[in-house]
């Protein structure tokens, strides 16, 4: 309890951390794995969990919470893993974070908690995603009566919007309703997730998975409507005007739109046919299920030789997904070096695993194309200069020294922006020169009760940044509804 | 066909499109709303039997739901201050071409409706269309069977020459709606053109729908539908269309063996 000096440790034995080797994470084939989308991390056992758990070494003054970008209370349910109490474990995590079995699988962990872990110095952190993911797979096991949710206060009376049911939509409409706010989400697309359910693919994030959750916020009170693009079936005003005026009455939105237009390169040739976006060629297959066409309706040109530009997450997951639609080639073209990629590492290290060819150093200067059809790229070889702002050292090209590399497929990795849409919602709203929307820490916009979080404010993001964001503006959207709404 | 919408009823205005989804497992394609009602809160759409999903759809009887219409997308078409107007709508684009004949009248302009079809069982809204306040109305059949024979730019043409109209607006298959734009072109007059690139979201996030107009890339769904017609790159947009017809062609004979009907 705060303020309370912490409990006598002496009243429970004593700690031995053991001194074993990192866990492996048991997982499936690369042979086996590349030719289906089922997943391939199977998930810890409860021996390895402990096994893992036991090699924690409960610091007195953990660093690993500082790594989390939600400061969960690493040290708290790894202790509550080594004592075998499962239950008290999953409501230490959900006390920050509500998706633990998504971002146990999908957080860049070696970043984060695992590079702060003590034991990091020596190569070897403790597994804490993975430990993660055990304890938000054990909690969806579970039915749906003995999962841990969290006690909802009573209700209110606001009512609140969400736009976008992302990571950070879904983080803020739980938080919501828990602080006994009514929520509805209105979602653009035909089923809840955002990159949850378009992009990652079901072979890294089980759909059931990211369905379990949501039927989780379902059942504390949460409504979901599909299919509505907000900025074009109502707008930021409308959704707030009071119901005499014609509007919904709401008395506070929260935009959680997502950095979901995809950015092409501007070369030659990128309106051949066989140029995809990442996020088109992701949404075909996961949203649009189109790796079981014709049982699925909709297609995806599947290539025989698949080059994907970038070197992120969505690089890898383009990648591999080509590899299991059955692409004889598929490789990587990246400007800087593997070291530079930002892709979790676990990602890279599968893709490699499953066949991803890596062609670093290079970029693509021109898209080659015979009667309308992608033919191949041609790259320019590129060094690495000074470092830039970002610390990484930016590539620089090589005069002279184009090649041309034979593919029927390019995947366009390379980055998003924020939706033009967003000006069709809330044309009054504050944004960056790039066009991202403009908060206080809190997530305040600069209209008064909107609030915002995630990649719309961020630029591509983490699922861990964004759903901090979405609960963070949740407890500003709940104090501002109580403090009386200054400004209204 | 109608479906009770009464949300997407009280917005659509004449240009725009919808998303939909029959059923589960289903393709999103989008279609362009013909008529609607926000008093009643209908919306209502014509679709051609071309593939698998716009067979579901014809295979609906009143009374059944559709798993998902997403709409209104696109922005609206622009009408008000194009003065005399050639409207010219070829195939399921006469839907298009009728809402935004409507508009543009009920906003002041004088409108004539150019309404072309291979033959005259494919036409359709001819009795809806002369309902309207226009001026004229010409009926084009590529066989002759009823109205003018010929294709729909040579009435265009006559207007152009004429000097009768300030502003076209065409709506149907491209590679009407290029003839169309290289028709009026000869004459400087300007003109709009309704795309029909393939989507998937219909919302700005895939990509899928891109064109090249004025040479700079454009997605259809969000920045479009409606694009200058002398700035279009036709040629790529007929070659993006093409890009699933033999995908078409798998899911059309796997639908076929369930289904009685023939594709
Ligand atoms: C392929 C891929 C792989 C990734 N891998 C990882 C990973 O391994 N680890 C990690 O931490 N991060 C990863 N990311 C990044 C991460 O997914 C994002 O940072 C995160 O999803 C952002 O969450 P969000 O809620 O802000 O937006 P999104 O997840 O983009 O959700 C936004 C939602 O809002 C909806 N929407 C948008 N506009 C409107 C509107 N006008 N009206 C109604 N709804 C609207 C969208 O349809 C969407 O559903 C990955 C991203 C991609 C694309
Ligand atoms: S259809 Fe996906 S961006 Fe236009």
């Amino acid at each position: 309890m705060p303020g309370v000096a912490e409990n006598q440790p002496a009243e429970k034995p004593r700690h031995k951390p053991s001194r074993a080797p990192r866990t492996p994470m048991p997982e499936r084939e690369a042979a086996e794995r590349a030719t289906d989308f089922d997943e391939v991390a199977i998930g810890y056992s409860q021996d390895d969990a402990i096994a893992e758990a036991m090699r924690c070494l409960q610091c007195r003054n953990p660093t690993c919470i500082d790594g989390c970008p939600v400061n969960i209370d690493i040290k708290s349910f790894i202790g509550h893993i080594i004592e075998g109490n499962w239950a008290d474990g999953v409501a230490v995590l959900k006390e920050r974070n509500a998706l633990p079995a998504v971002c146990g699988r999908v957080c860049p962990q070696e970043e984060q908690c695992e590079a702060a872990c003590v034991l990091a110095k020596k190569g070897e952190p403790v597994a804490i995603g993975r430990l993660e993911r055990y304890l938000g797979d054990f909690d969806l096991a579970c039915d749906i009566e003995s999962r841990c949710v969290p006690e909802l206060a009573p209700s209110s009376g606001f009512r609140v919007a969400v736009v976008g049911s992302g990571p950070a939509g879904l983080a803020a409409a739980g938080e919501l309703a828990r602080l006994g706010h009514a929520v509805t989400i209105f979602e653009s697309l035909h089923a809840p997730g955002g990159v949850l359910s378009y992009g990652i693919p079901e072979f890294r994030l089980p759909k059931s998975i990211v369905n379990a959750e949501i039927e989780m916020l379902e059942t504390a009170g949460v409504e979901i409507v599909l299919d509505s693009v907000i900025g074009q079936i109502e707008t930021v005003e409308e959704l707030m005007a009071p119901s005499e005026k014609g509007g919904s009455g709401y008395d506070a939105v929260f935009l959680g739109l997502g950095a979901g237009l995809p950015v092409f390169m501007g070369i030659p040739g990128e309106n051949l046919n066989g140029v995809y976006s990442a996020n088109e060629f992701l949404t075909r297959v996961n949203l649009m299920r189109a790796f079981d066409f014709p049982h699925a309706d909709t297609p995806v040109w599947r290539g025989r030789k698949v080059a994907v530009v970038g070197g992120g997450n969505v690089a890898m997951d383009a990648a591999r997904t080509a590899k299991r639609l059955g692409a004889e080639e598929v490789f990587l073209v990246y400007r800087r070096t593997e070291d530079e990629m930002p892709a979790r590492r676990e990602e890279v290290h599968h893709a490699r695993e499953e066949g991803i060819e890596f062609k670093m150093l290079c970029s693509p200067s021109e898209i080659t194309g015979r009667e309308g059809w992608v033919t191949g790229l041609v790259a320019t070889r590129m060094e690495l200069g000074e470092a830039d702002d970002s610390g990484r050292r930016s590539p620089v090209c090589v005069l002279g020294s184009e090649f041309p590399i034979e593919c029927d497929t390019v995947i366009m990795a390379v980055g998003t922006r924020a939706n033009p849409m967003l000006d069709r919602a809330a044309p009054d709203i504050e944004t960056t020169r790039r066009g991202y929307i403009l908060t206080d820490e809190e997530g305040a916009t600069s209209v008064p009760g909107v609030f915002a979080g995630g990649d719309i404010v961020t630029g591509a993001a983490t699922v861990i940044l964004a759903m901090g964001a979405g609960k963070r503006s949740a407890r500003a959207i709940d104090a501002w509804l109580r403090e009386g709404k200054p400004g209204a | 066909m109608g479906v009770e919408a009464p949300r997407i009823a009280r917005k659509v205005k004449a240009g725009q499109f919808l998303v939909l989804r029959v059923a589960e497992g289903g393709e999103r394609i989008p279609l362009t709303f013909s008529d609607w009602s926000a008093e009643e809160g209908w919306i209502r759409f014509i679709f051609m039997r071309v593939g698998k999903t716009t067979h579901e759809l014809s295979h609906l009887e009143v009374g059944d739901s559709i798993a998902d219409v997403a709409g209104p997308l696109g922005q609206p078409t622009h009408v008000g201050d194009l003065g005399r107007v050639a409207v010219v709508g070829g195939g399921v684009g006469a839907a298009v071409a009728y809402s935004v004949a409507r508009a543009m009248a009920e906003a002041g302009d004088e409108v004539t409706v150019i309404l072309g079809a291979r033959t005259a069982d494919l036409l359709v809204l001819e009795e809806e269309l002369r309902a309207l306040p226009i001026k004229e109305l010409v009926v084009m059949t590529d066989d002759g069977s009823v109205g003018r024979g010929g294709l729909v730019t040579a009435p265009l043409k006559e207007l152009c020459e004429s000097g009768a109209i300030d502003n076209a607006f065409a709506v149907g298959p491209a590679i009407m709606m290029k003839f169309c734009a290289a028709t009026t072109a000869e004459f400087d007059v300007p003109t709009i053109v309704s795309l029909n690139p393939i989507m998937v979201d219909g919302t700005g996030m895939c990509g899928a729908c891109r064109v090249t107009v004025g040479g700079e890339t454009k997605f259809g769904c969000v920045d479009g539908p409606d694009f200058d017609g002398h700035a279009v790159n036709f040629e790529e947009l007929l070659t993006r269309q093409r890009i699933y017809t033999d995908d078409e062609r798998v899911a059309d004979a796997e639908y076929s063996r369930g289904c009685q009907c023939q594709v």
